[in-house]
């Protein structure tokens, strides 16, 4: 899967999450810019597990802070 | 999720400071100001009671007051049994009152041993190993079995004590959603083959005394080829026919791997355990750092802990009354109007939700007055943001105390406004 398909899938997911309506960019950081929450990480991170038959564990998430992060992530872990 | 301090099981990362000038304490700026906002509404501060006299494992003098003691896991009573007493007089006058040492060096003494023994014949397990506390044992456990390139899948809302395991091992961390076998299930199927796996779940949890589908989970995880873990903290010697917990009373505990306990609650004292059947089991004594590098417990606490392990083999009687303890507070306080954890009583804690924290901490406060101790639990510590007035009840709780009790939350919630 290329990173722009990665990257349209994901923004269908994050939309019922970005309840701001945050403009999304590669730079848009989770806990500052979105406001999530642990508990909306927990729902957004197991929205994209279930869409792409991935694990994204918790020590992977530690290192992901920024929406590009994450896509980078997905589709690595895709390929995997 | 574990006795609700002000900070959530699950380790969250670093708040931002909000005072200059920075230093290694500006970290907690947030905890100290929601504190003080708290304690400015003229709160006693739930978190720092004091019980300058305890009476019974039902009544203690807290903050100058007689005081029904309604959160204290003190589930079975057993802290004031005069066979457990004299089991630890005993052993203060023949042992001493430490062992100065780790139970691999010169800290495992007569009374350790009898200690494991009682666990092993408890559980009917092979193998029991004593820690110094509940958390050392999942921390210890958790973290030693499940290494570099193992998985543990594990439920999102576990006691602290399960997520330090798992923060200080090396295992992939895989969450799944509070008792959803579905989801336990597919993050199972997803692990890669060959990889080791470990299932940690609980038997009660404690945030909402509610029971997990072990049942179930128990076995999924057996068709994944993973083993379990299963904490029974609020169940023992309370769930179960023989007391051995929810696994027992679901008739999956042969399917277990390791069973972590406490004997901080329905024992009555302080110290941890796991038992197992595993064949090499035993090895874990060398191997596991929190074990190893800790002095062992007193010899008066674990006579007092294998004393009250053999009585809670025959307590049956207590076990019905604080059953019918449980069902009349939940009952009881269904019919008040207050909104409680679960709809029907599943364990010996009763949850009731508060609809604010503000109004949680003022009940909290209206209770104490009253004459009554429960847990308020906040958030983060709670799970989907609540406040909670935890009640654990006690099988030395009169039927005439749970009435009073009652009549006290019956005055407290109108006085609040909540009922």
């Amino acid at each position: 899967m290329d990173r722009a398909e990665v990257d349209s899938r994901i923004r269908v997911l994050i939309e019922p999450f970005n309840k701001k309506g945050v403009e999304v960019g590669s730079d848009t950081t989770f806990a500052g810019d979105l406001e999530f929450d642990s508990l909306t990480v927990m729902d957004f991170v197991a929205a994209i597990e279930d869409d792409f038959d991935i694990i994204i564990s918790m020590n992977q998430q530690a290192e992901i802070e920024n929406y590009g992060q994450l896509v980078d992530a997905v589709q690595q872990l895709t390929q995997g | 999720m574990s006795e609700g301090i002000s900070q959530a099981d699950r380790p969250q990362p670093p708040a931002e400071a909000v005072a200059e000038p920075r230093d290694l304490f500006s970290k907690f700026d947030p905890v100290i100001q929601t504190r003080e906002t708290l304690l400015a509404g003229g709160v006693e501060d739930p978190f720092n009671l004091v019980m300058e006299k305890v009476l019974s494992p039902t009544r203690a003098i807290c903050n100058g007051r007689d005081t029904i003691l309604l959160g204290t896991y003190n589930y079975m009573g057993m802290t004031f049994d005069p066979d457990v007493i004299q089991a630890g007089k005993d052993a203060l006058d023949n042992f001493g009152s430490g062992t100065t040492g780790s139970r691999v060096l010169n800290g495992t003494y007569q009374g350790h041993k009898e200690c494991e023994a009682a666990l092993r014949e408890f559980y009917a397990m092979d193998h029991a190993m004593v820690f110094s506390t509940g958390y050392q044992a999942n921390l210890g456990i958790i973290s030693t079995i499940a290494g570099k390139g193992d998985y543990i899948v594990l439920d999102i809302d576990s006691h602290a004590s399960i997520w330090d395991g798992c923060a200080l091992g090396n295992a992939e961390v895989v969450p799944f959603k509070h008792n959803d076998i579905e989801a336990m299930d597919k993050r199972l199927g997803r692990i890669p083959e060959g990889a080791g796996k470990l299932v940690v779940l609980e038997g009660v949890y404690s945030m909402l005394g509610d029971v997990a589908p072990l049942k179930e989970m128990v076995a999924v995880a057996k068709k994944h080829g993973a083993m379990v873990l299963v904490d029974e903290a609020h169940s023992m010697g309370f769930i179960g026919e023989h007391g051995r917990g929810v696994a027992e009373e679901q008739g999956v505990i042969d399917d277990v791997d390791f069973i972590i306990g406490t004997f901080s609650k329905s024992v009555g004292t302080v110290g941890g355990f796991c038992v197992s059947n595993h064949p090499k089991f035993e090895i874990m004594r060398l191997v596991c750092r929190p074990y190893v590098f800790t002095a062992s417990l007193p010899p008066s606490v674990v006579a007092t802990a294998a004393t009250s392990i053999r009585k809670l083999m025959h307590g049956g009687e207590k076990r019905a009354h604080l059953w019918e303890n449980s069902q009349r507070l939940h009952g009881g306080l269904r019919e008040l109007g207050f909104t409680l954890g679960t709809e029907e009583p599943q364990s010996a804690i009763v949850a009731v939700i508060m609809p604010d924290l503000e109004r949680g901490a003022a009940m909290w406060e209206a209770l104490l007055k009253e004459g009554l101790y429960v847990n308020l639990a906040r958030p983060p510590a709670t799970p989907a943001g609540m406040t909670l007035l935890r009640c654990s009840l006690c099988a030395e709780h009169s039927a005439a105390e749970v009435e009073t009790i009652l009549g006290m939350f019956e005055r407290a919630g109108k006085a609040v406004g909540i009922v």
